[in-house]
């Protein structure tokens, strides 16, 4: 198996209206380090040029970089450019199998007094509430029927996609950023962060660990057609804590009922969307505030793409 | 002699006493001030009494029982008798709050640093991660000094056997050190001889202490001075009183986020003369609203970048970004393993006992003594008041249980304590102390050699009612001086009247932040505006009343003028002002929605005043507070004519005592001159609107109305005493006009004006003064002649007066240009508020 390269161009453009006479941002546009993942050529222009930046590391490991502006301007254009392959990381069923019963997982994850092994410890950064994740036990009665006492977790997380891929309708108009995750509960409508903060939120009410991804996903053009530039987005999904497997954790996208592997880009991990979103700022003056933001996901060597995905090369 | 105070001083078994042996003798330290009070006469004892309460309403200490810019403040109640405590039992509580506060301090550098306690399972994971207390961002980040815990309260109990307990840690911005202050200040003049006789442990060391440490930690670049300031949330905080009174008394410019800017690593106060580096933050200000560039970022408040600031270390935040965290009362049960972990020491003051139902056996424990337990929210950031297990019967208490069990991590319970009891003046009666319910609230405060200073004393609190559980400023409580007794004579080190060198004096104000200058300006304007609208409500309603409630055609134009100039609404396309003449004229008095009302005019000069407390003189704030009652009692009821006219003269006397006091008690800084120009530009404004506007309304035509001109421009003593006879149209345009001489005259303002404008032209530019200057030169060389035969009664098109009311529309338009001047180079536009931008 070979790994599968990638470009990919992540543009993000605001037209202020007006000119904007201080302006502070926090990029989380980097990617992560990750066993599966080699970046060979990554950089990040920034129009006009900023007045200040810092780079570094955030609490979760994530690259992070801080910029700020100065002087008036009326526009902001951030360009992420990478060139990053994805070696193949697959999950089998047997390996979905072979994972901890959850209940017992999850008695391993509370506190007992005792000094806990390093990975839990780890996981219990995942465990609780965070702002974009409220733990409910609407949450855990959603999920109970995916739970069966002594269900492997992940066996119990792989049904949980299942059910919210079955139940939930793709409706980018439904939700916000803001949206609360009961509220998605309701409305059984929403985007991949609110698919991806639904099933954390469940996982957690179980006293299970889930974390939060941000990266890309390679889309197809539809039969015949060109790719076309900026038609992309950038993707979320889940990670869920099992120990003895793999690195300790194994990915579910619910937005597409799937175990990602080389068509999945991670770019950072977090708590939830909050600890993570792409490009975050606060800016004084101004009139109009809504970004335009284009992605796009080439495969660099089209030869390289597994077969499945290559029905519409002609 | 009366009988004596104890005859009828309850005594109780279930509660430990402070004053009161179990055998009914007083303590030997309360013995000099018992015998004390009980010598005093039930009148000196009122007069004493009377004497705190003016104090108190006096000096607005006040604390904010719900966010009402319309004044909702309750006057602070505080109770006459200190609470006494022996210096060998100070030294006790005193070493055990400062080992607290450094053990706390200890937790802070762990979580934030290497979690050692984490994963040695010295403490649970949920009641950090789970916590939005612990705020992320700031995981890495160590201040100066290694101090995330600069000030601290803790809040403590003492038992039936006498034991101090600790019930609840403050790490988050403590509050209440500003009233222990006040209160001694207070209580000090009741007992002045006690005071002194007892040699009671002065509190002004541990400010300086703190003062100190603050200083100490500033990280300073070579050939800075320390810069420290306090930030404040605003006046809709409930200790918004507290912050201005500490800024004052420590020294600090009082802040709001909006005064203070991130330019990269570096945070700025914006002052009048452009940024000034900051190098601590004394925070009153929750830390998750500080930054909403990385916390929460729907936070209006905070200054965007500051954690950057902190992570670089060049700012030190008293407390730390993230020190709320251990506020949480479910951390007290893990405290003592964890005091011999970082500290290698016993914990010396226990907690009161508290289960954190996340661990099974605790919550088998809670489920079994439900009863005799009060369940408390584990994390700070929850709301919810505590339950009283026995309090709870049948469905309530299932449902309490169910919520327990489905959220353990979220819950603690703690034991029920009988609060000590301790002496209060009894208000209701004329002699006779009653026991209540108290608390203590100490303070510890990091020193200059990095230690923690415990203030002698502290804030005593009284539950409301003598079965009490709960003590609660919010719910009404009271509080208490206390007095720490010393062996020896004592420190008469005073903050108030320190020692200064030449290098400390400050005469320029170079350093008042854009914002205070900005309030100052608009506290100008508005208490002009005020002044201007009661004169002409006034002038009108006077008139009404003459004529027994009639419009007549005097009453017709003055309404008439007062619509246009905006004090009274306009009225409806074709709707008449008819009977209607009063209720309209109340209604701009009495209603604050109103557009232009009075009430509206003394709500925004209170809310001006109110962001610049700081800076006012204690009379000037007694005045507007005055000022404010008056308004609020009068709008509750429904006042007759002569009623609001009476009202109305009142106000106006405040307004003078005002003004006296802007002239003759403000220091005369730049930002005193913002508050001139303010006025000046207001009264420019009213007059020139005014004049204009009369000389072009036919109903001015009208018998009496030069009388009421010159009424509503409050210069009629003036025209009689130059003139001797009625008024008549030249001399009256020409006194109210060019007349350079009279303080309420339009010429007057200019005059003012341009010499300010002179000092300020370097950094204004010229063109405001000189468009100003331009439109009062082209009004000075108007020629007069045209009115001297003028029949104004009589005549209906007049020409000379439409020419003159040109020229004072132009007066106008050159005074509002250079407000807006003003308002472009030196204020800090609190209108502009920071947005979050997100993208995807």
């Amino acid at each position: 198996m070979q790994a599968v390269r990638y470009h990919v161009l992540h543009e993000t453009t605001y037209e202020y209206g007006s000119p904007i006479s201080l302006s502070q941002q926090q990029l989380h546009l980097s990617p992560r380090f990750l066993p599966w993942q080699q970046v060979f050529e990554q950089r990040i222009d920034i129009a006009p040029a900023p007045t200040w930046r810092r780079d570094g590391l955030d609490a979760f490991g994530n690259p992070v970089s801080w910029i700020s502006f100065h002087a008036p301007h009326d526009s902001l254009r951030i360009r992420s450019a990478m060139n990053i392959a994805v070696v193949p990381h697959p999950t089998d069923a047997a390996t979905l199998a072979a994972s901890l019963p959850w209940d017992v997982l999850r008695e391993r994850l509370a506190y007992d007094a005792q000094a806990p092994l390093v990975e839990d410890l780890e996981a219990t950064r995942f465990l609780f509430e965070s702002p974009h994740v409220r733990v409910k036990h609407e949450l855990a009665q959603y999920a109970a029927d995916c739970f069966p006492p002594g269900t492997p977790v992940l066996v119990g997380a792989q049904a949980l996609m299942a059910k919210i891929f079955a139940e939930f309708e793709f409706d980018p108009e439904a939700t916000t950023v803001s949206t609360p995750v009961l509220e998605v509960l309701e409305n059984k409508r929403g985007v991949c962060q609110d698919f991806a903060h639904l099933m954390i939120a469940c996982l957690r009410a179980l006293g299970l660990a889930a974390r939060y991804v941000s990266g890309y996903l390679l889309t197809r053009p539809p039969p015949g057609k060109p790719r076309l530039i900026g038609a992309d987005a950038s993707h979320a999904w889940v990670s869920v804590y099992a120990p003895g497997t793999g690195d300790d954790w194994v990915d579910f996208d619910p937005t597409n009922n799937l175990l990602p592997d080389t068509e999945h880009i991670t770019l950072a991990i977090g708590r939830d969307f909050s600890d993570i979103s792409p490009l975050r700022g606060i800016i004084l003056g101004g009139g109009s505030a809504e970004p335009e933001v284009a992605v796009t996901v080439v495969p660099l060597d089209e030869e390289e793409i597994p077969a499945a995905l290559r029905d519409d090369a002609d | 002699m009366a009988r004596t105070l104890l005859a009828i001083y309850p005594h109780s078994g279930r509660r430990y006493d402070e004053m009161l042996m179990a055998d009914g003798n007083v303590r030997p330290h309360w013995r000099r001030f018992f015998d004390h009070l009980d010598a005093v006469s039930p009148e000196d004892m009122h007069q004493r009494l009377d004497f705190a309460d003016r104090r108190i309403q006096e000096n607005g200490v006040t604390y904010n029982v719900y966010a009402d810019p319309s004044g909702a403040d309750r006057p602070w109640a505080l109770d006459p008798v200190p609470l006494i405590i022996p210096p060998e039992e100070w030294a006790e509580v005193s070493a055990a709050v400062a080992q607290r506060a450094a053990l706390l301090n200890a937790i802070l550098a762990d979580l934030y640093g290497e979690q050692t306690l984490l994963a040695k399972g010295l403490l649970p994971p949920a009641l950090v991660y789970g916590q939005h207390g612990y705020l992320w961002p700031c995981q890495g980040v160590r201040p100066p000094g290694d101090i995330w815990l600069h000030h601290y309260a803790v809040d403590l109990a003492r038992s039936p056997n006498g034991r101090w307990w600790v019930i609840a840690d403050r790490t988050q911005a403590p509050s209440g050190a500003g009233y222990a202050l006040e209160n001694r200040l207070v209580v000090s003049r009741v007992f002045p001889e006690m005071f002194r006789d007892l040699h009671v442990q002065h509190l002004a060391d541990f400010f300086r202490d703190q003062q100190e440490g603050l200083t100490a930690l500033a990280p300073l670049d070579p050939g800075e001075q320390p810069h420290i300031v306090l930030l404040t949330p605003g006046p809709y905080n409930e200790t918004y009183f507290e912050h201005a009174y500490l800024a004052r008394y420590l020294g600090f410019p009082l802040v709001e986020g909006q005064d203070l800017t991130v330019r990269g690593d570096t945070v700025y106060l914006k002052t009048l003369r452009g940024l000034k580096r900051v190098h601590v933050i004394l925070r009153r200000q929750d830390d998750d609203y500080c930054d909403p560039l990385e916390l929460r970022g729907d936070s209006a408040l905070g200054v965007p970048g500051l954690l950057n600031v902190a992570r670089a270390g060049r700012v030190a935040i008293a407390n730390a970004l993230g020190s709320g965290l251990l506020a949480s009362g479910a951390l007290m049960g893990f405290l003592p393993a964890i005091c011999r972990e970082l500290l290698g020491e016993t914990l010396a003051m226990p907690s009161v006992g508290t289960w954190w139902c996340g661990e099974k056996p605790a919550l088998e424990y809670v489920r079994e003594n439900f009863d005799d337990l009060v369940i408390k929210p584990a994390y700070p950031t929850q709301r919810m008041e505590p339950v009283f297990g026995h309090e709870l019967e049948g469905e309530a208490r299932a449902e309490m249980l169910r919520r327990i069990e489905a959220r353990p991590h979220a819950y603690v319970a703690q034991e029920m304590v009988n609060l000590a009891q301790a002496p209060t003046w009894s208000r209701a009666h004329e002699r006779r102390l009653i026991a209540r319910p108290v608390g203590l609230r100490a303070y510890a405060a990091v020193n200059a050699e990095g230690e923690y200073s415990v203030m002698p004393g502290g804030l005593t609190r009284v539950a409301q009612g003598a079965g009490a559980r709960i003590i609660s400023m919010q719910r009404g409580g009271a509080s208490k001086d206390t007095w720490v007794l010393s062996n020896g004579p004592v420190s008469e080190f005073t903050l108030l009247k320190s020692s200064f060198g030449v290098r400390d004096l400050v005469r320029s104000g170079a350093n008042l932040s854009s914002r205070v200058v900005e309030n100052l300006f608009w506290l100008g304007r508005y208490s002009e505006r005020f002044d201007d609208s009661a004169r002409l409500l006034r002038v009108a309603l006077a008139r009404l009343v003459d004529v027994g409630g009639e419009k007549t055609p005097a009453v017709a134009a003055i309404l008439e003028l007062a619509e246009t100039l905006e004090v009274l609404p306009k009225p409806e396309e074709d709707g008449e002002i008819g009977e209607g003449s009063e209720h309209v004229l109340l209604e701009a008095i009495y209603d604050p929605a109103q557009p232009g009302s009075l009430a509206g005019s003394i709500r925004s000069l209170m809310w001006s005043a109110t962001h610049v407390r700081e800076r006012l003189s204690l009379d000037h704030w007694q005045s507007l507070n005055r000022l404010q009652r008056e308004q609020i009692s009068a709008q509750k009821k429904h006042p007759t004519l002569t009623e609001a006219i009476a009202f109305l003269d009142r106000v106006l006397l405040v307004s003078s005592s005002l003004n006296g006091f802007a002239m003759d008690n403000m220091t005369r800084d730049e930002g005193w001159r913002f508050l001139i120009v303010g006025r000046r530009i207001e009264r420019l404004c009213f007059l020139a609107r005014g004049i204009a506007g009369f000389l072009r309304m036919s109903s001015a035509r009208a018998q009496g109305s030069l009388d009421w001109l010159l009424e509503m421009a409050d210069s009629s003593i003036t025209y009689r005493s130059r003139y001797s006879r009625h008024a008549e149209l030249l001399p009256v345009i020409d006194l109210l006009v060019f007349d350079d001489s009279n303080p309420h005259g339009v010429m007057f303002q200019v005059d003012v004006l341009s010499r300010y404008l002179e000092r300020m032209a370097g950094e204004l530019g010229a063109d405001y003064a000189s468009r100003l200057q331009a439109a009062a030169k082209r009004l000075a060389d108007f020629d007069l002649a045209p009115f001297e035969h003028l029949a104004f009664s009589q005549g209906r098109g007049c020409q000379p007066c439409e020419e003159l009311a040109g020229l004072l529309d132009r007066l106008v338009g050159a005074a509002s240009h250079l407000s807006n001047g003003l308002g472009m180079r030196y204020f800090t536009h609190v209108g502009d508020v920071s947005r979050q931008t997100m993208a995807l």
